[in-house]
């Protein structure tokens, strides 16, 4: 973890509801895909933990939705703003468990993490499938995206305006894969933990006080005793999670 | 050159500024980033006799200036916090530590400070009577004179070590409570614990916390705080830690004129991790700001 002053090189708008955001500075602390970083918002007194999108030697993105106080104000940020950021925030997806066909599940805001999963297992030669879930086809972002990287992508709708009619698991019950990394809405979850095969991780989401281990805000009970979201987690193996 | 020393309970600190109990775990995710020897002392994770999970999620909602908990003392249970907790703390904080114990019986309290009584680590054992996110027990021995001193006089009892007796706000006159302590032989009083609050989700309409209520801290309650350890420092005569909202180095002077002889930070540290050593690097400064040449010397200046 490290704590550092970044600037904003781009903060676009995705969907109605949905920015996109590089920032530049040291990125050294970021060592797998599914780690968070925690933005100071001004006027706000806890931090926004938001969702590693991908990062390089020098910029993070990030794909956030705009919820409320906090992240309404961070997509007025404009090209040259400088925000305090705690980076490198959590434990990841372990990439060295995919086996050769990983699937990638992302529900909606839980697409983001899975871009930077997905781009490290591609460049390990991995056959990549991965299914984006979205309520209707004006709230879908990054599917060209995924596609650029060499992914075999599946878009779902709920409403059937776009790809498969229907939430992720539809689109993956007739899919075989070697393991599965998933991130997304606790409703997708528990459809998922139904559907899948086999072993997996999710990425969880819980109400934050500081990020990085100290506050006990964010502690859930697994089958491997109490473990902190922001420290433990958000990524937790299938095998341990009590549902 | 300025004096940053202060004495706390016969405990001699390199400075005022101590973490307090519940936002510095057990020091190591803090040590990682910094040198935390630098800081005061330190009051570790409110411990109990057993191990606790705590309550449900979410735990924490935000506030204007400040944040509301609903932790419930989560902690690993006296025994593991000796037997794993304070050697790995041993390893990266030289100095004494404040042992914050939590209860939900008097004989829970003796059994917790009598183990804790044994470790050479701990300089103070600092009783929270006050925490409001346990129904039974806790700050229900802290709203009452009676109960307060049936606490702290069988804590006492059983250790060598200096008690201090952490107070909660939320009562009528939080001096009465501070007076108890002090004729129980309490050594020293620290406060304030969190006021009980709670936020509404407009959108669900229901309350941001699971259990509904929980512990108001940070910069918003600082006023509260300050009132409180001034009114507390009129009435008794053992030294008074000042806790509640403190960010910066000129909070830490304010407290201490108000009567305190240290001072606790602690929703600070979970915005800014950096938050007590940036405190503690920034008092010399201010300190020569305001012409103060010796810290102790400003205790209680204000009355």
């Amino acid at each position: 973890m490290k704590q550092g002053i970044y600037k904003v090189l781009s903060n676009e708008k995705l969907t109605e509801t949905v920015y996109k955001m590089v920032i530049e500075g040291d990125t050294s602390d970021l060592t797998k895909p599914g780690q968070f970083i925690n933005f100071t918002v001004e006027g706000c007194y806890l931090r926004r933990p938001i969702s590693v999108c991908d990062w390089d030697e020098s910029t993070i993105t990030v794909i956030y939705k705009v919820v409320g106080e906090g992240t309404e104000k961070m997509k007025a940020w404009k090209e040259g703003y400088e925000c305090d950021v705690l980076v490198g925030l959590g434990n990841g997806f372990d990439v060295s468990l995919s086996g050769n066909e990983p699937l990638l599940i992302g529900g909606g805001v839980g697409v983001p993490p899975m871009y930077g999963l997905c781009k490290r297992l591609i460049a390990e030669g991995k056959k990549v499938k991965v299914i984006l879930g979205f309520n209707t086809k004006d709230e879908i972002f990054y599917e060209e995206e995924f596609k650029a990287l060499g992914a075999e992508t599946t878009v779902t709708t709920v409403d059937g305006s776009h790809g498969v009619k229907g939430f992720v698991t539809d689109a993956m019950k007739d899919m075989s894969y070697s393991y599965f990394y998933t991130c997304g809405p606790m409703p997708m979850f528990k459809a998922i933990e139904k559907t899948a095969v086999g072993s997996g991780e999710y990425s969880f989401e819980e109400r934050m006080g500081c990020g990085f281990g100290a506050c006990m805000g964010c502690s859930c009970k697994t089958k491997y005793g109490n473990k902190r979201i922001c420290k433990d987690g958000p990524v937790l193996k299938r095998e341990e999670i009590i549902w | 050159m300025v004096n940053t020393k202060v004495n706390l309970c016969g405990l001699e600190l390199d400075n005022p500024v101590i973490p307090a109990s519940g936002t510095f775990g057990f020091g190591y995710e803090f040590a990682e980033l910094y040198d935390i020897n630098c800081l005061g002392s330190f009051s570790f994770k409110g411990t109990t006799l057993e191990s606790r999970f705590g309550n449900p999620t979410p735990r924490i909602a935000e506030c204007t200036s400040g944040m509301i908990n609903s932790v419930g003392l989560q902690n690993p249970g006296v025994y593991d916090v000796i037997a794993n907790e304070l050697p790995k703390l041993k390893k990266v904080f030289d100095k004494k530590v404040i042992a914050n114990i939590g209860g939900f019986s008097v004989e829970e309290y003796v059994k917790c400070s009598e183990l804790l009584d044994k470790e050479d680590q701990v300089g103070i054992l600092e009783i929270n009577i006050s925490c409001p996110n346990v129904h039974a027990g806790g700050t229900n021995f802290g709203t009452s004179p009676e109960g307060a001193k049936e606490v702290i006089k069988a804590v006492k009892a059983v250790t060598t070590k200096p008690v201090i007796a952490k107070l909660t706000p939320n009562v009528t006159d939080i001096t009465e409570i501070a007076l108890a302590c002090e004729e129980a032989g309490a050594d020293g009083l620290s406060l304030i614990n969190t006021l009980f609050g709670m936020r509404i989700d407009l959108k669900t309409k229901k309350p941001v916390i699971a259990n509904k209520m929980g512990g108001f801290s940070g910069p918003a309650i600082f006023p509260v705080a300050l009132r409180a350890v001034y009114q507390v420092y009129d009435k008794v005569k053992i030294p008074v830690v000042g806790i509640g909202g403190v960010s910066s180095a000129k909070d830490v002077i304010e407290m201490m004129l108000a009567g305190a002889c240290a001072v606790q930070v602690g929703a600070a540290n979970l915005v800014n991790p950096y938050a007590c050593r940036d405190i503690i690097n920034e008092l010399p400064a201010v300190m020569e700001q305001y012409k103060i040449t010796d810290l102790k010397e400003i205790i209680g200046g204000a009355h």
